[in-house]
């Protein structure tokens, strides 16, 4: 198994104001990263440093294939406008956006794939309903739905439990192993006995990184 | 009624009507969704700094409009995305700054100026032939950018961030769609005016909103509606004889209140 992307000596931060500094590390394909850390302590700094939205002002983040296709990325649940008027498939659907660019249409099978997805995840029912009509666990469900159809090397899940109920959050867990199975994982939380159990590398970030054996 | 479709004045009056609704209809649909009518109001009141300035220099005062639209737009676009300085203090001094200058070169300005009232309560029987075909013009490219962006557009208005980690290049709707909110409200000013011009960019928007959560079938419902009340509210104020712009506004509330009320006491919609 080969190395997907790796941080060199990584300095990262706000208004000149460092948040991470000299990171270094490799994620490896198929691997369970699990971040934890206190808060500010630069867990969503890395993540975006990772997934190309904040410039690192120091050091090189490597990746051995393009990083358009390399991520599926399941964001916080709290960050969605609930009033958007966006359907649940359109949601799905809005994870094959790099694949299809500005102006290629969706085919029947890209439909398909999100029909099939949101069947797999239980959301069968919902398909055209609108996004901010379904419950927390639901919608998280369905941004999974977004995360994994263009079948990303890497699944990024920033604290993918917040904000939703205990059911859907073993739910959720319950997913992770299958997951694992197509998908690198790279997933923050605080929720230390999920990142006991699911991480295969264990990394604590508090300014600086720190790998954990667990 | 048949009888004022028989002057060319209203003839062009009533193209306008139905351009402007069919734009207003699209870009509003798009400004309601990312939450943007504060933007409008800003972008709306720092175009009158164009009209006055136009006015004093002696060019056409829609030219001076349509130039502090797009540099406001931009500006506003621009410059919150720096993050240096909050969206809504920017929206504010362009606001201000716009009707500031505006007021300025036209006491400036020796004489009365009567013409620069349409551009505050509208007008739109002063439409001219020139100024339709422009109007169509625009709603023509306001189609077509509707018909290949809508998608990324409004995925990237879902969300931003998303969008960003396939880097797919979001700037290039979001641009495109930031120029068309400001030559939207330049070319609707003859028709509702500075004071009036957020309504056509929100209340048809409000109407969609009640028969369909989807934006896809907001897109179409919004232009109907827009056109199908504006015509309507033009024939009336022609009618009575009142402003058409004040009339087409008050025309789309009551649509508005009308089927609002009639869902609430739907059973299904308790």
């Amino acid at each position: 198994m080969g190395t997907l992307l790796e941080l060199k000596q990584v300095t990262a931060g706000y208004d000149g104001d460092p948040v991470l500094r000299n990171v270094s590390f490799c994620v490896e394909e198929l691997d369970f990263v699990g971040i934890t850390g206190p808060n500010g302590g630069g867990k969503t700094t890395l993540l975006k440093v990772i997934l190309g939205l904040l410039k690192p002002s120091g050091g090189t983040v490597a990746f051995s294939v393009p990083r358009r296709d390399l991520f599926g990325y399941l964001p916080q649940q709290n960050t969605f406008d609930k009033q958007f008027p966006l359907t649940v498939e359109d949601v799905v659907l809005s994870g094959l956006l790099s694949e299809k660019g500005i102006w290629k249409r969706y085919t029947r099978d890209d439909r398909s794939r999100a029909g099939a997805l949101l069947e797999q995840y239980g959301l069968g029912s919902y398909r055209n309903t609108p996004i901010g009509e379904l419950s927390g666990g639901q919608a998280q469900r369905a941004f999974l739905c977004r995360a994994v159809i263009a079948s990303p090397r890497v699944l990024v899940l920033d604290e993918p439990t917040t904000y939703v109920d205990a059911g859907f959050e073993r739910e959720f867990y319950d997913l992770l192993p299958a997951l694992n199975r197509k998908h690198t994982i790279l997933m923050v939380s605080h929720d230390w006995d999920a990142i006991r159990s699911y991480g295969k590398t264990v990394l604590r970030v508090d300014r600086e990184v720190q790998e954990i054996h667990v | 009624m048949a009888e004022l479709l028989q002057y060319t004045f209203f003839q062009h009056a009533l193209a306008a009507t139905v351009l402007v609704g069919i734009v207003c209809g699209l870009v509003g649909t798009y400004i309601v969704a990312r939450r943007m009518v504060f933007i409008s109001g800003g972008i709306t009141h720092a175009s009158f700094g164009g009209l006055g300035l136009a006015w004093y220099l002696g060019f056409p005062p829609i030219a001076g409009a349509a130039l502090f639209s797009v540099l406001s737009a931009l500006g506003i676009h621009c410059l919150s995305r720096r993050q240096r300085v909050r969206e809504d203090s920017l929206i504010g001094i362009f606001w201000s700054a716009g009707m500031a200058i505006g007021i300025l070169f036209i006491y400036l300005t020796p004489g009365y100026a009567p013409d620069l009232i349409s551009y505050l309560f509208g007008n739109v029987l002063t439409v001219t032939r020139p100024q339709i075909w422009l109007i169509f013009g625009f709603c023509c490219v306001t189609l077509l950018f509707f018909v290949l962006f809508y998608r990324p557009l409004f995925y990237t208005a879902f969300d931003r961030e998303y969008a960003r980690t396939h880097t797919f290049p979001g700037y290039v709707p979001e641009i495109g769609v930031t120029l068309l909110i400001a030559l939207t409200i330049v070319l609707s000013l003859k028709l509702a005016g500075i004071i009036l011009i957020l309504s056509y960019l929100t209340i048809p928007q409000a109407i969609a909103s009640l028969f369909s959560k989807d934006f896809k079938r907001q897109l179409w419902i919004s232009p109907v509606v827009c056109v199908f009340v504006s015509v309507t509210g033009l024939f009336l104020s022609a009618l009575l004889n009142i402003p058409s712009g004040a009339v087409i506004v008050v025309c789309l509330l009551l649509v508005f209140a009308a089927l609002w009320l009639l869902r609430l006491l739907k059973p299904s919609a308790r």
